[in-house]
Parts: C-alpha cells; sequence; structure tokens
C-alpha cells in the first residue's frame, strides 16, 4: 500500500469526565476508502473531528503526508486538504449553491473592483460551481442559483459533498452521508465516493448502514467504547463480523489491521 | 426521498401535483423570499397614495424633504441595527452609543476647542469601541446579545448623563460638526447634507453585504452559526466585526443628530434605539438572523416617519401614529414567518 495520506496516532479526546476518544489511530492512503463504523457514543463523531479541526485532541498527533499537523479550526485542515461532509451539512440554508459552495473561499473580481473593493466574481463562481457538480456527475442540481433551503435532503446532501470534492483536497471526509437518505439518492452518494476515490482522493466515510459500508469501503476501521476495536475488510470479514465486533459480541484477535 | 410506494393505482399522482402551474400565494412567497425588502416597499407606495388622497400636501416636496431630514437619524442608526440583527443578535444599545458619542463630539468642540474634525473623529472611536465592548461580551465571554446590550445600554445612559452634568450644549452655527444640518437643495428639494450622509452610508453597506465575501459570511453566519463554522468562517471575528462597523454607523447618526439637536443634549435620541429595531423589523429583516437586507430598513425609517407625517396631515391624533407603527410591527414579522417557512 502507497504512503498514508492521513494519519493520526494516539488520539485522546475527554469531555470533562467522559471520555470521547481512547488512545485511537488510523491512518487513509491516496485511492482509498476507510469507513469508521461504531456503535452510538463509540467516538466515530469525535474521532472525525478531531481530524477536521472542529475539535482539538487533548493528546496524539495528525500527520498529513508525514507531516505532524495541529489543526485549531475546520479551516487549518482545509488548508491542509481535508475536506469533511458533516452530518448537519453545514450549509447556509439562505445561500444559493454556488455561495454554499464558495462560502469561506470565495472568488473576488479582477482588477480595482476587487482588490480595493473587495467585490465578489458571482458569475465566475456561478460558472466554476455549475463546473464542479456537472464533473462529479451530480444530476439532482438543476440551478445553481437555488436558495439551498428550497432543495430536498438528498440534494443538500450532494450541495454537501460537491463542496468537499470541488476543490481537488487530498482527503475528504463524510459523516453519515447516507444517513437520511432515500435508496437511490444513497446509490448516487455511494457512487460519488467511489468516484472521489478514484480520482486518488483518500476518503473517510463514517456511516451506520453496513451494507453501504461493505459495498464502497476497502478497509473498515472498527469503533468502541472510544477505542478502536479493529480494522477489517470487507474480503476479511463478514457483515456479522463487523456487527459483533462493534457491540463487543466478539473481539479481533490480531486487532492491528492498519 | 420520495419511494413509489402504490403508484402504480395512482401513476403520477405526485407529478401532476408538481406539474400544476403555482399558486398565486406560492409565487408570492417565493419573490417576497428571494426579496424581503420587497413588501415594505409596496406598503410604504401604498401609504404615500393613501396620505396624499388624505390630504394633497403630503406629496408636495417641501414636506417630503421633511420627512427626509426628520429619518436621517434613525436611518442611519437603523444600518448598524440591520448588521446585528442579521447575526441573529439584537442591539439595545445603538442608541445610548449615539447620545454619548453627540455628546463627546460637541463638548470637545465647546469645552475644549477642539477642532470639529478631530472632535467628530473622537467620536466615532468612542462608538466603535463601545461597539468592540458589546461585541468582544458577545463573542469572548458567550453572552446573548440581548443581556450584553441591555447592559450596555444602561452603563452608556449612565456615563452619559454622568459626563453632561446635566447641562445641554449648543455649537456656534457655521461649526464642522454642524454642517450635516447644511441644508442642500435639488430643486424645491431641501435635503441636508445628514440625508446624503444616511444615503451615503446605505449605498456603501448594501455593496457590502451583498457584493463582499464578508457580507455573504454575515448572512451564513445568522443563519446557522455552527453550519458557518464548520463550513471555514471565524464567527467570532465576523460577529465582532459586525457589532464594530454598526459602531461606524451609529458615529454617523451621531454626527447627524448633533446637526439635528444643535449640539450635544444627554436627553435627545430617547427612542431612538427602539425605532431603529422598528425600522429594521418592519423593512423585512428577520429577527432570527440570516434574512434581510439593509435598503428594507431605510424603507421601514421611512415608513415610521410617514406615518406620523400622514397621520398628522390628515388630522389624526398622533397617539394613532404610534398604534399604526405597532400593527405595522406586527404585520411585519408575521410575513417574516411565512417567507422562512419553506413550502413553495
Amino acid at each position: 500500500m502507497t504512503a498514508p495520506v492521513l494519519e493520526a496516532r494516539g488520539l485522546v479526546k475527554l469531555f470533562g469526565r467522559v471520555v470521547g476518544l481512547n488512545d485511537v489511530g488510523l491512518s487513509v492512503a491516496g485511492g482509498e476508502v476507510l469507513a469508521v463504523i461504531g456503535d452510538n457514543g463509540a467516538g466515530k463523531s469525535t474521532l472525525i473531528k478531531c481530524l477536521s479541526g472542529a475539535l482539538v485532541p487533548d493528546r496524539g498527533e495528525i500527520l498529513v503526508d508525514g507531516v505532524p499537523v495541529h489543526f485549531k479550526r475546520p479551516q487549518d485542515a482545509r488548508e491542509a486538504g481535508i475536506e469533511t461532509v458533516y452530518q448537519t451539512l453545514a450549509v447556509a440554508p439562505a445561500l444559493d449553491i454556488a455561495s454554499n459552495l464558495f462560502l469561506a473561499r470565495e472568488i473576488r473580481r479582477k482588477g480595482p473592483l476587487g482588490s480595493v473593493l473587495r467585490m465578489l466574481d458571482t458569475r465566475e463562481m456561478k460558472r466554476q460551481a455549475a463546473e464542479h457538480i456537472q464533473r462529479l456527475g451530480i444530476t439532482t442540481l438543476q440551478n445553481i442559483g437555488q436558495a439551498v433551503e428550497t432543495l430536498s435532503g438528498g440534494q443538500r446532501q450532494a450541495v454537501a459533498v460537491a463542496r468537499a470534492g470541488a476543490f481537488g483536497g487530498k482527503v475528504v471526509i463524510l459523516d453519515e452521508p447516507t444517513a437520511a437518505l432515500g435508496v437511490r439518492e444513497s446509490a448516487q452518494v455511494l457512487k460519488l465516493v467511489r468516484d472521489l476515490r478514484d480520482q486518488g482522493l483518500a476518503v473517510i466515510l463514517i456511516s451506520h448502514n453496513m451494507p453501504h459500508v461493505f459495498e464502497v469501503a476497502d478497509r473498515i476501521h472498527i469503533q468502541r467504547l472510544g477505542g478502536c476495536a479493529g480494522v477489517i475488510t470487507p474480503a476479511s470479514h463478514s457483515m456479522e463480523d463487523a456487527v459483533a465486533v462493534m457491540t463487543g459480541a466478539k473481539t479481533l484477535t490480531s486487532a492491528s489491521g492498519s | 426521498m420520495t419511494t413509489d410506494v402504490g403508484s402504480e393505482s395512482t401513476p403520477q399522482l405526485a407529478e401532476d401535483l408538481l406539474k400544476r402551474p403555482a399558486g398565486p400565494g406560492q409565487r408570492v412567497h417565493a419573490v417576497l423570499h428571494r426579496q424581503p425588502a420587497l413588501s415594505p416597499a409596496i406598503v410604504l407606495i401604498l401609504a404615500g397614495v393613501a396620505f396624499t388622497l388624505l390630504n394633497s400636501r403630503f406629496y408636495h416636496l417641501q414636506n417630503l424633504s421633511l420627512i427626509a431630514q426628520q429619518v436621517a437619524v434613525v436611518g442611519s442608526l437603523a444600518v448598524g441595527q440591520t448588521l446585528v440583527i442579521l447575526t441573529a443578535g439584537i442591539d439595545l444599545s445603538v442608541g445610548a452609543v449615539m447620545v454619548l458619542s453627540s455628546l463627546v463630539m460637541s463638548k470637545l468642540v465647546f469645552d475644549h476647542g477642539v477642532p470639529g474634525v478631530l472632535a467628530l473623529l473622537a467620536g466615532a472611536v468612542l462608538a466603535v469601541a463601545a461597539q468592540t465592548l458589546n461585541g468582544l461580551l458577545v463573542t469572548r465571554i458567550k453572552l446573548p446579545p440581548f443581556i450584553v446590550t441591555l447592559g450596555t445600554l444602561s452603563i452608556f445612559t449612565a456615563v452619559t448623563l454622568i459626563y453632561a452634568k446635566g447641562q445641554t450644549v449648543s455649537l456656534q452655527p457655521g461649526g464642522f460638526l454642524l454642517w450635516s444640518a447644511d441644508t442642500v437643495s435639488i430643486g424645491s428639494l431641501h435635503l441636508t447634507n445628514g440625508v446624503l450622509l444616511m444615503i451615503a452610508l446605505y449605498v456603501v453597506m448594501g455593496f457590502a453585504l451583498r457584493y463582499t465575501a464578508w457580507g455573504r459570511h454575515l448572512y451564513a453566519v445568522g443563519d446557522d452559526a455552527e453550519a458557518a463554522r464548520l463550513a471555514g468562517i471565524s464567527v467570532n471575528r465576523v460577529l465582532l466585526s459586525a457589532y464594530m462597523v454598526a459602531g461606524l454607523a451609529i458615529a454617523v447618526a451621531a454626527w447627524i443628530l448633533v446637526g439635528r439637536v444643535g449640539g450635544g443634549d444627554p436627553n435627545s435620541g430617547l427612542n431612538a434605539n427602539l425605532e431603529s429595531i422598528t425600522a429594521v423589523v418592519i423593512g423585512g429583516t428577520s429577527l432570527f438572523g440570516g434574512r434581510g437586507a439593509v435598503v428594507g430598513s431605510l424603507i421601514g425609517a421611512v415608513i415610521v416617519q410617514v406615518f406620523d407625517n400622514g397621520l398628522a396631515l390628515a388630522g389624526f391624533d398622533p397617539n394613532y401614529q404610534v398604534l399604526s407603527v405597532g400593527v405595522l410591527v406586527i404585520a411585519a414579522v408575521s410575513v417574516d414567518q411565512w417567507i422562512r417557512s419553506v413550502k413553495a
């Protein structure tokens, strides 16, 4: 396997006296889909929030391309090439699709209008947004000037995924991307996941949905009670095994599989 | 989202419904959703027509000039209020900051002989500093804006009264600070520099909110602060900047107030704060944040003044003006609630 793009070692995160993460490590390489599964409260969201800069771990280190990084804010992770689609989607409902895609990385007009008056190049952003959405093969978004709050759940998800995939980062993290979606929209999101992987990106997929996980993941990281219960592959273990490990009914003997 | 269970028995029912042309209600909703300042604009036009029918003196340019001059202070203050309300906050202290700033400007000139330009600058710095205090309390101590500004309202009001020692300051005519009250005549339209200052303020803020990243971030933060944070916006920086820029708008309002009062009066602009909130709300900006346009607040401020003026000309008791403003506020928020429910 190629060298990991994103690696975490010994992450610890406490919330008061509650242990969110206890000595968790993880690594993902370019062109790979790593799924993270676990029961409610197992620390999945805490883990990805540490990787995406939304939370700062109390201990442990995170490396991007082998270089240690210290994320204090989501922007830091983004600048390091880590894009995240949160379960809550983190979109601004009243803004349109193009504005949301370019939120916090707007393009300014060329010349003095942009440099002095800080004027935005709305037309260029709309053009590029349409291009990204087309390139990612998202067909559910028709009108790029539509406010996000007028979209369906699946369409909003598509906007969030497009935002993560559009800017050529190194890693895309998706937190429960199919949780709120119907069958057809889920299939579209999973196709997007594969497309992102085929473009050479590293994808981390957090999901409760075992069939989805086994469909797209190359490796599966199992979280249990704040710690890592092991890493398996869809080939080495069955869905039943994964669920058993997740719930603690079974333990993996050779727990380190990265 | 939709699964086609039982679609064989009633084929294309949903699609038929979707293809059905949008009803008038839906279309109005869609337009208002995009242009929140449209409904107050319609109210203003209707009110103008009605008051002209009641008394034809209403639409005379002289009367309209009077309305414009009377609107300038609250109109400018409403710009600052709009910025804060767009972030889903509220600022109860803008009026108090304005009066304090105007008093400091006047007293620096009157008591200490400071040149008018410097006094204006000092007053502006004070207004921005006061608003920075509000912003820091909101972002650092994480207090609700209502509580922060309720507290600073009392503090700034008290500081004003202590500083004034119960006296008002009357400036010599012709001074720099009174420039804001100088008349600018366009035909028989007699505006003041203050009115032009207010209009300039609206143009600049309208541009900044609509065409800059800062403006979009302000809307995004007001809409959903956590989502904005996760999207990579420095929420606290945006919030703080909203209060600080509001301070600049307050400084402009203070300058216009000095012109109107002819100096500094600690008891001036007593209702200006609530009037600024009224203007913003009537102007279609949502108290829940993230929705609205600054031009709406101008329209809102003008509507209040038009009702005041028009009802007086039509011979109504002044109390009916207060009553009508109350009705307008409730109507405006009702429209906002309807607009925010997305079913179109």
